[in-house]
């Protein structure tokens, strides 16, 4: 437990406060209340005619099999991107631990990804996959697969998800790394010593000891799956074919800007803030606690 | 010093004065989504207009796409700040004529402006489209296309095809399409854009058939999908049959198909006639012909309708600002203007003397292809079937059947399945929007 903390003067740390309390009425509260304003509204995209209709917009959306559909989507899409994110960046971080020779250079490029905005990743996915003109695409075809994005669901959402856990690599690639440097070679070495082979090493000792880490980054990258991969939707597939890529919130901005039904996108988006506030507390209350960040 | 202060007077005078004759022009705001060799086009207009009178000056604003500009607008109306002229794509139209209190009619806006609105002088298909059922014109036609056909001259040699006649009926186009891919021509016959606008909306326009109640929609009051009758069905069975083995190859809901046809993947290909400016730069040796038609329908082919976009003009402007809406209007409407416009962009040509110009110039005989979607456009005097669709909702409704559609061209459906599909939701959220 920290000791708490007294301020001797009454005023001071309110003024202290103050801007950012400012910034989070009017960039979060506002427009919070707006949305949550508008998910009651039936309303015309110029709002010329607006009915108030409590939750009727709710109900509808909720009843919709377009929308439960997409909460599949959603939930197989992330986490097929939290596991292929994770699990290659778990394999790439151990495997970065035993170069003897540019660990730093192999580590600095292993970052790099990261840095791409994900429509771009989206955009590089693209061209690498299309049926027509992709370079990876031809080369699957030649192998005898029968690879078609534009029709095919499946090879959609393969598509997709190796785009968005690339990006995401790197960054559980550095969680990674830091978490195995904090293990301690002697736990390691003794095992060694008692004659544990490599895989049982990494299984009875690295893996548990990596559990704060992965638990975190599990959070960390369910959030990402949930939140940050709609440019890369939007570039490579548009939610289609069919609905097969249709997430959350790819439909929020679909119904909302494309089909212009303000109320239902409106609803979507409270149920989703729902979410993220609920995905938020989980990650303060029990995974802040838990990892140690060295 | 009363030298001094009488000489800043002056200057303070003239500052005044000089400033205030800057600023007489009235500005007009233009918000449109014409990028490349078209938005060119959209600043050339605006500065021979600007130069040719000085009472008012027309700004354009690049607004990103089609559905950006839309979204754009209808933000900026709903914060009170709306531009004076927007231009909006043919799937908006219906969202603009549902919103009338927030838009000014085209034929009011000229009227008001004391000019005499001649209806007769403008292409009937495009101005159709455009109006209201009683035959107030709405918003002012700037760029129209027509889907048509196109082909590989080399592809169709290599599989004996004719290289000078193009399949006139979609039989013609399967039967040749299967001959490209057995023969080893080309790994597909045939592909095609936008799958609902030319396989559906312009399908009916063109087989003269019902795409749905009330006028598809154009009547106003209720509107019930008719897209699951026989015709269609056989259409998008025989669509879906041909994927199969990859005759037909789908590229994408919009006009992503474009690059298969330009990589010499399929022969054939339907496009809009505003992608023909891609296909000529490609180098390609290609021929045009007209869209094809069903030869199970009686009195096929009607008339195709247009796609593009027009220019909407927002209400709650001052007196001052219709009139220099209205005098750009006039100023589109003049035949040099659009005549240059339809030869520099593709796009079709708004009144029939600019077409009377472009064809004396012999710019036909020279591009051959460019005059083919007019012909379509005019070739008939449009039935109740084929002035056009229009839903508050076209959007929605095309999302719907490009769903379908998808799942069907996977072997997911038939096609009977996929049309009831889509006449089911599709007549769902029509209900749904109308019921605003």
């Amino acid at each position: 437990m920290t000791p708490r903390v007294v301020f001797p003067n009454k005023v001071l740390p309110y003024l202290l406060v103050a801007p950012q309390l400012a910034i989070t009425l009017v960039f979060f509260y506002w427009p919070a209340g707006q949305a949550l304003y508008q998910s009651m509204l039936k309303e015309d995209p110029f709002g010329l005619k607006s009915k108030f209709v409590w939750f009727a917009n709710f109900e509808k959306v909720l009843a919709d099999p377009a929308y439960v559909n997409s909460i599949k989507v959603t939930a197989v899409f992330s986490l097929a991107t939290a596991l292929v994110a994770m699990s290659v960046a778990l394999l790439l971080a151990v495997m970065a631990e035993r170069v003897v020779r540019g660990k730093g250079l192999y580590r600095t490029l292993m970052i790099w990804p990261y840095a791409v905005a994900p429509a771009i990743a989206g955009m590089l996915f693209l061209f690498l996959f299309n049926p027509s003109i992709g370079t990876l695409a031809v080369l699957l075809r030649k192998a005898g697969i029968a690879w078609d994005p534009l029709l095919d669901g499946t090879d959609a959402m393969m598509l997709v998800v190796t785009a968005a856990a690339w990006k995401q690599i790197s960054y559980n690639f550095l969680f990674f790394v830091a978490g195995l440097q904090a293990i301690p070679k002697s736990l390691i070495e003794a095992a060694a010593i008692d004659g544990a082979g490599e895989t049982k090493r990494f299984w009875t000792i690295v893996f548990p000891l990596l559990a704060p880490t992965t638990f975190f980054l599990l959070v960390i990258n369910t959030t990402y799956a949930f939140f940050d991969t709609f440019g890369i939707i939007h570039a490579v597939t548009g939610g289609g074919p069919g609905k097969a890529t249709e997430t959350l919130v790819y439909k929020v901005y679909n119904d909302g800007f494309v089909n212009l039904i303000l109320g239902d996108s409106a609803a979507q988006s409270v149920i989703l803030m729902v979410i993220v506030i609920a995905l938020t507390a989980i990650q303060f209350r029990y995974v802040e606690r838990k990892v140690h960040y060295g | 010093m009363r030298f001094h202060g009488f000489a800043a007077g002056v200057a303070a005078t003239l500052t005044l004065f000089s400033t205030t004759s800057a600023f007489a022009a009235t500005q007009i705001s233009w918000w449109h989504a014409m990028t490349g060799a078209n938005a060119e086009v959209v600043d050339k207009i605006s500065k021979d207009f600007n130069a040719s009178q000085s009472d008012y000056e027309i700004v354009p604003v690049f607004k990103g796409t089609y559905p950006e500009t839309l979204n754009a607008g209808i933000a900026a109306f709903r914060a009170g700040q709306s531009p004076d002229i927007m231009q909006v794509f043919d799937v908006g139209t219906g969202v603009m004529m549902a919103a009338e209190g927030a838009i000014k009619p085209v034929a009011e806006v000229l009227e008001g402006a004391g000019l005499k609105f001649d209806k007769s002088q403008y292409l009937p298909g495009i101005v159709g489209y455009y109006s209201k059922p009683d035959g107030t014109m709405l918003s002012f036609p700037y760029n129209s296309s027509s889907p048509i056909l196109y082909y590989n001259k080399d592809i169709f040699q290599k599989a004996g095809l004719d290289v000078n006649n193009p399949p006139k009926t979609w039989n013609e186009v399967w039967d040749a399409a299967k001959k490209i891919k057995a023969s080893g021509a080309a790994p597909c016959g045939y592909t095609s854009t936008w799958l609902t606008w030319i396989h559906t909306e312009n399908f009916a326009a063109w087989n003269n058939i019902s795409w749905a109640t009330g006028e598809n929609g154009l009547a106003g009051g209720e509107v019930e999908l008719k897209v699951n009758a026989p015709l269609y069905v056989n259409h998008f069975q025989a669509l879906a049959d041909l994927a199969k083995d990859g005759t037909f190859k789908y590229g994408g809901r919009t006009s992503e198909a474009k690059q298969i046809f330009l990589a010499g993947e399929c022969g054939i290909f339907t496009e809009s006639s505003g992608g023909l400016g891609d296909i000529v730069k490609s180098g390609m040796n290609y021929g045009i012909g007209q869209l094809p038609y069903d030869s199970d329908a009686p009195g096929a082919p009607q008339n195709t309708t247009p796609g593009g976009a027009s220019l909407w003009v927002f209400g709650g402007k001052s007196d001052e600002q219709y009139k220099g809406v209205a005098a750009f209007f006039t100023y589109l409407s003049k035949t040099e203007v659009q005549e240059y416009l339809h030869q520099k962009s593709g796009y079709l040509p708004v009144t029939l003397a600019a077409y009377e110009a472009t064809k004396a110039s012999g710019f036909y005989d020279k591009n051959p292809g460019r005059e083919t979607p007019i012909l379509q456009m005019m070739g008939k005097a449009p039935t109740e079937n084929s002035k056009g669709v229009r839903l508050p909702n076209l959007p929605q409704v095309r999302d719907i059947m490009n769903e379908e559609y998808e799942k069907m061209l996977a072997g997911q459906q038939t096609a009977q399945q996929a049309l009831d599909n889509v006449v089911q939701r599709g007549n769902a959220a029509i209900k749904d929007a109308m019921g605003n």
